[in-house]
């Protein structure tokens, strides 16, 4: 630990270059975040990991710039009655065990099979879960389309429907998302999850927004603004832990967090201006393509547990660049979605606005 | 969107107000980065300055970049939004 600490206060030189660089990515990611509420940090940790931040400092200098980045996002959307507090503090704490959880697994896992290993269960579980979780999404979000119903209000699913009728005496909470009293006996399980998939893949929100709408029954809008709340109360545990380690690069963390602030402002202001389905079309398509990217690295991993042939150097840097390349154009294909669902909104509304004024003049 | 709110008076003090702010305290910490690290990686008690120092500078450039999209023109859809 001493060496990493060491190499923590050992500063990596930032030129302009370097710090435009993480600004803009910092801005991407914080777009993304206030929109889907989670998602945006991702590509930050490899992104800093190229300039020669060393892996811990750069995962801890990370998550530190994501509990401002949540608090202010989450503050902005709460003016827009998209947040419920309640539902994200109880989450944020089980996400917060499910942190702990998850970190102990992958320690063990660490030690039995070395670094290679890790990646691997990392890769392996980016994969397995962004498949399922990312294509149910994505497929739930081109069918509203398809069908022309994305005006219409959200409807429950079948599971959800069955958590909420379920009552479980003494566990019962109201949660203003829901307009319902559901037993904290499912809230719990699902943060621990969400906190688990934090401490795995750093995204949490893949888990906890899609498992918010689809199991509790939650509005897209109202689960993604409740994930930023869930997002600062596991980032901030989670800050602290890797500061006490003396990990976090506070300039790196301010510089991204410069970034992500503009972004999570705009981000939020977004989702003023989108019908729900849009939530869940960003977040489906940003999962599906950071699938690929990690599905490209599998093969390095096993080759180096020596469960395959050996990959050539060359083979494995191409396939570690296009992984990289592949991950940061989901993020930019999200912000493109993104910007581009905010500019037609914002020209819908002119066009109201303009009409509206002509008839009141007639 | 932005001639809709023709009549109402843009943020330019709390803008320049935050702006400053900001770039002081930025411009602190790129010309005292030795210092800084050398406090901030400490560990153990010391790891109050980082989440301290994330959080002050949330709270001054939240504020500058909200006004500053503001300023912009870009702001929420004025239309009442029904959430579920």
């Amino acid at each position: 630990m001493h060496d990493i600490v060491a190499s923590a206060s050992n500063l990596i030189h930032l030129d302009v270059m370097n710090v435009t660089y993480l600004f803009i990515v910092g801005f991407v990611g914080g777009l993304v975040s206030g929109f889907i509420g989670s998602g945006g940090a991702f590509v930050l940790t490899p992104a800093m990991m190229s300039l020669g931040v060393p892996g811990l400092v750069a995962v801890a200098s990370n998550m530190c710039h994501k509990f401002p980045k949540a608090l202010v996002g989450s503050i902005k959307r709460a003016k827009y009655g998209q947040v419920d507090v309640k539902m994200g503090i109880i989450f944020g704490i089980s996400a917060e065990a499910g942190v702990l959880y998850g970190a102990h697994i992958q320690e063990s896992i660490k030690k039995a099979f070395g670094d290679a290993g890790s990646n691997l269960y990392v890769s392996a579980a980016f994969v397995v879960i962004l498949a399922v979780v990312g294509g149910f999404v994505l497929r739930d979000a081109l069918r509203t389309h398809k069908r022309g119903t994305s005006d219409e209000p959200e409807t429950l699913t079948k599971i959800s429907k069955w958590v909420q009728s379920v009552n479980i005496p003494g566990t019962m909470v109201y949660f203003k998302s829901l307009n319902a009293r559901i037993s904290v006996l499912f809230t719990i399980p699902l943060g621990i999850a969400t906190g688990m998939l934090a401490a795995t893949i750093a995204v949490g929100g893949f888990i906890g927004v899609p498992s918010m709408i689809y199991v509790l029954g939650a509005p897209s809008l109202m689960a993604s603004a409740t994930e930023l709340v869930v997002a600062f109360v596991m980032g901030l545990g989670g800050s602290f832990k890797y500061a006490m380690s003396g990990l976090v690069d506070i300039r790196l963390t301010l510089i991204i967090l410069g970034g992500s602030l503009f972004g999570i402002q705009l981000g939020a202001m977004g989702t003023t201006y989108v019908k729900p389905f849009m939530i869940k079309l960003v977040m489906g398509v940003i999962m599906v393509i950071v699938l690929f990217s990690r599905g490209l690295m599998i093969p390095v991993y096993l080759s180096k547990l020596g469960l395959i042939a050996t990959l050539s150097d060359v083979t494995v840097k191409v396939l570690k660049n296009t992984s990289f390349g592949i991950m940061a154009a989901a993020l930019f294909i999200g912000a493109f979605i993104i910007l581009k669902a905010i500019w037609q909104g914002r020209r819908e509304e002119k066009v109201l606005h303009a009409t509206e004024a002509l008839e009141t003049t007639r | 969107m932005a001639s809709s709110q023709g009549s109402k008076k843009k943020p330019y003090g709390k803008v320049i107000l935050f702006g400053i702010v900001v770039g002081a305290l930025y411009t602190l910490l790129m010309t005292n980065q030795n210092v800084v690290n050398d406090y901030f990686t400490r560990g153990g008690a010391y790891a109050f300055l980082p989440i301290a120092a994330a959080f002050v500078l949330s709270f001054f450039h939240g504020n500058f970049t909200g006004n500053f999209w503001t300023l912009l023109g870009v702001e929420a859809s004025k239309k009442k939004k029904e959430v579920r």
